[in-house]
């Protein structure tokens, strides 16, 4: 019998010299090849469908927690670690590879109200209502050892955030004023304070790591030199701020979670007009988180959603949420820019992809290519009207949905308000705002 | 001395004429004072003004001294100075007058002095305000380190592509020497190659030459290295001069010159050889014979058949003289004969022999059918059949030029190949422009030897079809099979090919199968009334399997115009014209034209489409016309019924005629639809507005129309345009950025220990600091 083999003949692909020119196997003659913008729109449309179809961001369930989930922290050197806190006093870490709890803490009587870790891994800080600090080794007690605090420090209020330093052995924490402290003392370095009222949260500067950001409930959000041991300044805004975050590309940006429903992208050094505000959410933003590249963030709200929004735009691109998922209280985005974690009142914690229809795993580099050429084309596309008609195209539970209609038809009232004042008063007695300014009420140096 | 005192009373006047609003109460008050705290000595003086005054007091006369005054006041001061009773302001130089002349009083001279220069101290700021410009120097400073990332957030706010992590991880560059330190030969094999390495003093740190190659590399010094170099550019030089030499005499068009050369040269060989005789003879031997034998060569060449000196003088003298012709034709005869006996050889092969000796004399064009030939694709023999048809056109017996005639006649009186050649080697100049007549007035020549002049064109046309029925037929055996066929075909045709060799010879010609096809045309046209078939069809089938290789080619023709001979009757029949050139390659582009038109017609042979194009155009037209309103109510104002129309007056009075719409856009172009409607399925993919970040929807479109997907672009353009603008790596941390990552500089120092030596040190050596810092 005789076997027929493929074979090919190396003349047609290989070259005599290095010098020769490459074979082209194709003819990319244009008028061989006609219709070009529509035959790639109709690829742009398929990839967008194919992108919602495909758009399963839903990873798991983390489970444990016999209380709310007040705080997350992510693992500076270990990208499957995540810490967290409960409302019940209690701390469990979990790994994600597994998705299960690896060592569980009663960390604090009542709330824990705050954990950071320690930027080396080897241990991490906790505040509770309990008016604790307590630092404890990320691995646990071995056998036979009791679970017991590195180091335990008593405080006169109660604290209600901690940060750590990005290189030093200290740490920020926060209550009546913002205490800096030495890893190795049990009194605050010193102690920063500007106003009377009780502070939310405070941040330390991932980049520049002086410097600090805290959000009181006297609705201001002020910036702090750890350096100098001053306030730098205060941003007064319409409402209370729950949290800021630092983005970690940008040494100056940072953002704040307002009770508002919006979220302020701010220059630091220019605080009199946000750079972005971010308008989607339909109740309080709690928490926020950037992502590792800079480039995006999301945030968590009452409203039992989260969002990503581009740090540029003032939409969000995508929103979360499950019909179990109540109001989601912290969130955090992992180290590798993959995922998303957040931690709602209903005791769970989730894990989702940042991007919805992404899949996961190793790719093939046609795969690859073909993904690239994909979101080239539907970035390309875009404003055409059926494709950010899919694109856009969420499904929302009715509360949400309901709450963005009503909050279109009250910013519709009170435009038209707005307009009906300027039009039935003296010229220039009613200035027009811009969206930025208006939610800013004043800064105070 | 003096002058110097008198210049710091005058300078304490102007001070003090400054501050006269100032009580002068003050000034005595300080004056004790700052005298007690400045001056060390002042003190020993005032204690031995004490003593004197103890002493003085003693004395009663000296006590009473003291209070006497020289001028009468109501009220007397403590320090025995008034202005009251005297209305004019007290001045400081009148109270300085006398200290003029005492050196006694320098310290307080000295105090004047520092009084004119300091200022008042300012109230210190409430603990607010402090705090406020605290926080506004801080604020710029820490503003000012900020701004430092300026320009690394910008670009990479506008990076193309941003790669993450940032870090870039650097492979750890190890010393060779640190490798090899810890490294110990353990086996007795790795010992020897130790041995061994050391025994050469192999290198095995950084330098990696061993002692004698550098020792090599040293050898050459500089200077030699110059002298060397030196010589290499000269010997370039030299070459280039030869060379440029060697061209310029090639171009040298003197035969002279030449003649000059050649003799020179020889006359050297001749030396050469002379030399080579006297050294060795034998060798000299088979130098002479080779040059004997090279020039045998090349004398047996055709080169030289007509350009020796005997047959030049023959060619002049075969005008005149028969004799000289004859010896003329002899020759040629002979080197024929010589020529022939060497393609005996290869007798096996006659046909392609045959086909060799002919081809100088086939056209190119046939050539390049013999070449269509083998290519499976019909449409392609589209450009051969164009020029075959070409030829054809130019066939008109009537119009054959007179030295064709003449030609004709000759070929048919000696057939010989000799003959041929002959004639041909005559004309070789005016080869290229008669051949084509030639052959065809080879390919009527037979034609002419028939005698069925009179038969009806509609009787070759049928033939004609059968003929290509037949033809079809074939194609679709196998190639095999029909190669098989020839090969069988062809041992018959030798044998045949003894008696008739004549007419083989000229049948074998490729353009004979020209003939059937120009037949056919010429039928088609009508221009070939008068001619006939020239032979049985059957042996024309023959011969076509014969020459298998040629056939293919018309094959394919007759195959196409199976398909469409109405077309061919539609097309203008090419004018007949002289044979001037220029007219055949107009006729040529026409052609082109043509067949273009007919290879369309061809594609689409099934379907009419241009009359399906023509009826959707008018069906078009028609429904985007405005339409009239009839508003005739049938059986209004008269009776109405089954069978009962309203009348053609009614009609007209109420039918309300639509506008004439604008002229449609497509008027003038038939070959266009232009739907003037807008289309709303169109419409809702389509972009209304001009997106945000574009200004003009210009730009917009272009961006659009430029793809990027693999079918347009090159694979290297198409990964440039489909690159990622964030590219993470899967399970890789990425921290935030450093300023060690952009290149930036950050402060050494700890953020801790800078505030731990804050809170260290006391504040209010800090503070002056701070403020020195507003300050500036």
């Amino acid at each position: 019998m005789k076997v027929k083999m493929l074979s090919r003949n190396p003349d047609n692909y290989v070259r005599e010299t290095k010098l020769d020119l490459q074979r082209v196997p194709r003819n990319y003659d244009p008028t061989l090849h006609p219709f070009e913008v529509p035959r790639e729109y109709v690829r742009a449309l398929n990839a967008t469908k194919l992108e919602r179809v495909f758009a399963k961001p839903f990873l798991a369930s983390l489970d444990g927690h016999r209380d709310g989930v007040n705080c997350l922290a992510k693992h500076p050197k270990s990208l499957a670690t995540v810490l967290s806190g409960a409302c019940d006093g209690e701390v469990r870490i979990w790994n994600l590879t597994k998705r299960k709890c690896i060592r569980t803490i009663q960390a604090h009587e009542g709330f824990v109200r705050g954990i950071c870790t320690r930027f080396c891994g080897t241990s991490f800080f906790t505040v509770g209502d309990d008016k604790t600090v307590k630092q404890w080794k990320m691995d646990g007690p071995g056998y036979g050892e009791e679970e017991e605090p590195l180091h335990t420090i008593l405080g006169k209020t109660v604290y209600t955030g901690i940060d750590h330093h990005w290189k030093d052995p200290a740490f920020a924490t926060c209550g009546q004023q913002v205490d800096i402290w030495d890893e190795q003392r049990t009194s605050p370095i010193c102690s920063m304070t500007w106003g009377f009222d009780s502070i939310n949260s405070v941040k330390f500067n991932p980049i520049e790591t002086f410097l600090l950001g805290s959000c009181a409930s006297d609705r201001n959000i002020v910036l702090y030199d750890m350096r100098q041991a001053t306030p730098l300044k205060k941003v007064i805004l319409d409402m209370r701020t729950n949290t800021i975050c630092w983005n970690p590309m940008e040494a100056f940006i940072f953002t704040a979670a307002n009770e508002d429903y919006n979220l302020y992208t701010f220059d630091m050094r220019a605080l009199d007009t946000p750079v972005m505000v971010h308008m989607d959410h339909v109740s309080a933003v709690l928490d926020v988180d950037y992502c590792p590249t800079g480039k995006e963030f999301v945030s968590a709200s009452f409203d039992k959603s989260i969002r990503i929004f581009p740090v540029d735009k003032s939409r969000s691109r995508e929103v979360y949420h499950t019909r179990r998922m109540q109001h989601v209280i912290c969130v955090c985005w992992t180290a590798d820019s993959r995922y998303i974690m957040c931690g709602s009142d209903e005791m769970n914690i989730r894990l989702w992809k940042a991007h919805a229809s992404e899949k996961l795993g190793v790719l093939a580099s046609r795969e690859r290519a073909a993904q690239d050429y994909n979101r080239k084309l539907k970035e390309k596309f875009q404003h055409y009207p059926q494709i950010r008609r899919i694109a856009c195209h969420r499904h929302l539970p009715k509360s949400i949905y309901s709450q963005i209609q009503e909050q279109r038809v009250m910013r519709e009232a009170r435009r038209r308000k707005e307009l009906n004042r300027r039009k039935h008063s003296k010229p220039g007695s009613v200035p027009v705002v811009s969206e930025r300014k208006k939610h800013v009420l004043a800064v105070v140096k | 001395m003096q002058a110097t005192k008198i210049n710091m009373i005058q300078a304490m006047q102007g001070l003090l004429a400054l501050n006269q609003q100032e009580e002068l109460v003050d000034l005595p008050n300080n004056y004790p004072l700052s005298v007690s705290e400045d001056e060390g000595d002042s003190d020993r003086e005032r204690k031995h003004q004490k003593l004197l005054e103890a002493i003085g007091s003693l004395d009663e006369k000296n006590r009473w001294k003291l209070a006497e005054r020289s001028e009468a006041s109501l009220k007397i001061l403590e320090f025995t100075v008034s202005s009251e009773r005297s209305e004019e302001k007290l001045v400081l130089s009148d109270l300085l007058d006398p200290v003029r002349t005492s050196s006694s009083l320098a310290a307080m001279k000295k105090q004047l002095n520092r009084v004119k220069s300091r200022k008042t101290v300012e109230l210190p700021l409430n603990k607010k305000e402090v705090e406020q410009i605290h926080r506004e120097v801080a604020f710029n400073k820490a503003s000012q380190t900020l701004s430092k990332w300026d320009p690394i957030v910008l670009k990479n706010r506008q990076a193309e592509q941003l790669l993450f992590p940032l870090e870039k991880q650097q492979s750890p560059f190890v010393h060779i020497e640190l490798v090899f330190s810890g490294y110990k030969a353990r086996t007795p094999l790795e010992q020897e190659i130790f041995n061994l390495l050391h025994k050469n003093k192999q290198p095995v740190t950084d330098p990696l030459l061993s002692p004698m190659e550098k020792a090599s590399l040293k050898a050459m010094s500089l200077e030699e290295a110059k002298m060397h170099r030196a010589e290499l550019q000269r010997a370039r030089a030299l070459q280039s001069y030869y060379e440029a030499r060697a061209k310029r005499e090639k171009k040298i068009k003197s035969k002279k010159f030449h003649r000059f050369v050649k003799k020179e040269k020889a006359k050297k060989a001749l030396k050469d050889f002379d030399q080579l005789w006297k050294v060795n003879p034998t060798v000299a031997l088979d130098e002479l014979e080779k040059t004997e034998k090279a020039r045998m060569i090349e004398r047996m060449s055709l080169k030289h058949q007509n350009s020796g000196k005997w047959a030049k003088s023959k060619t002049n003298m075969a005008r005149y003289d028969l004799e000289a012709r004859q010896a003329v034709q002899k020759q040629l005869a002979k080197n024929k004969e010589l020529t022939e006996k060497l393609q005996v050889i290869s007798e096996s092969e006659d046909e392609e022999r045959g086909a060799k000796e002919e081809d100088p004399l086939v056209p190119d064009r046939v050539n390049e059918i013999q070449m269509c030939a083998d290519w499976p694709n019909p449409w392609m023999l589209r450009n051969c059949n164009s020029n075959e048809k070409e030829g054809e056109i130019q066939t008109d017996p009537e119009q054959l030029p007179e030295p064709v005639v003449r030609k004709f006649s000759t070929s048919e009186e000696d057939e010989r190949p000799e003959a041929e050649e002959e004639i041909l080697l005559e004309e070789s100049e005016e080869r290229p422009s008669l051949r084509k007549r030639f052959q065809l007035n080879q390919d009527t020549e037979p034609v002419g030897s028939q005698e069925t002049k009179d038969s009806s064109n509609q009787g070759i046309l049928s033939k004609l079809r059968a003929l290509n029925q037949k033809l079809n037929k074939e194609n679709h055996h196998s190639k095999k099979q029909t190669v098989s066929q020839a090969g069988t075909i062809l041992q018959g045709q030798r044998e045949e090919c003894a008696s008739e060799k004549e007419q083989y010879l000229l049948l074998q010609r490729p353009e004979r199968v020209q003939i059937l096809e120009e037949l056919e045309d010429l039928g088609k046209e009508g221009h070939f009334q008068n001619k006939e078939l020239p032979r049985p069809l059957l042996k024309w089938d023959k011969m076509k399997r014969n020459l298998n290789n040629q056939t293919d080619a018309p094959k394919g023709q007759k195959k196409e115009q199976v398909i469409d001979l109405q077309n061919f009757l539609i097309t203008k029949s090419p004018s007949m014209k002289s044979l001037a050139i220029p007219t055949a390659i107009e006729e040529l582009e026409d052609e082109e034209e043509r067949n273009l038109k007919q290879m369309i017609k061809e594609a689409f042979a099934g379907d009419d489409v241009i009359r399906d194009f023509l009826k959707e155009k008018r069906e078009a037209v028609e429904t985007n016309k405005p339409k009239d309103v009839d508003l005739t109510l049938p059986g209004w104002g008269k009776w109405g019924g089954v069978c009962l129309k309203p009348n053609a007056k009614k009609r007209c009075r109420f039918l309300i005629k639509a506008p004439e719409g604008p002229p449609r856009k497509d008027k003038n172009l038939p070959n266009v639809i232009i739907n003037e409607k807008r289309n709303i399925h169109a419409a809702a993919h389509q972009v209304q507005v001009v997106p945000y970040p574009f200004t003009h929807y210009q730009q917009f479109e272009r961006t659009i129309q430029t793809p990027i997907g693999s079918s347009w672009n090159t694979q290297r353009a198409f990964q440039k345009l489909t690159t990622p603008k964030v590219v993470t790596k899967p399970g890789h941390i990425i921290k935030p950025i450093k300023a060690e990552d952009v290149g930036c500089h950050s402060s050494s120092k700890s953020d801790l220990s800078v505030i731990q030596s804050i809170t260290a040190r006391p504040t209010g050596n800090h503070k002056k600091q701070l403020k020195k810092n507003f300050i500036d």
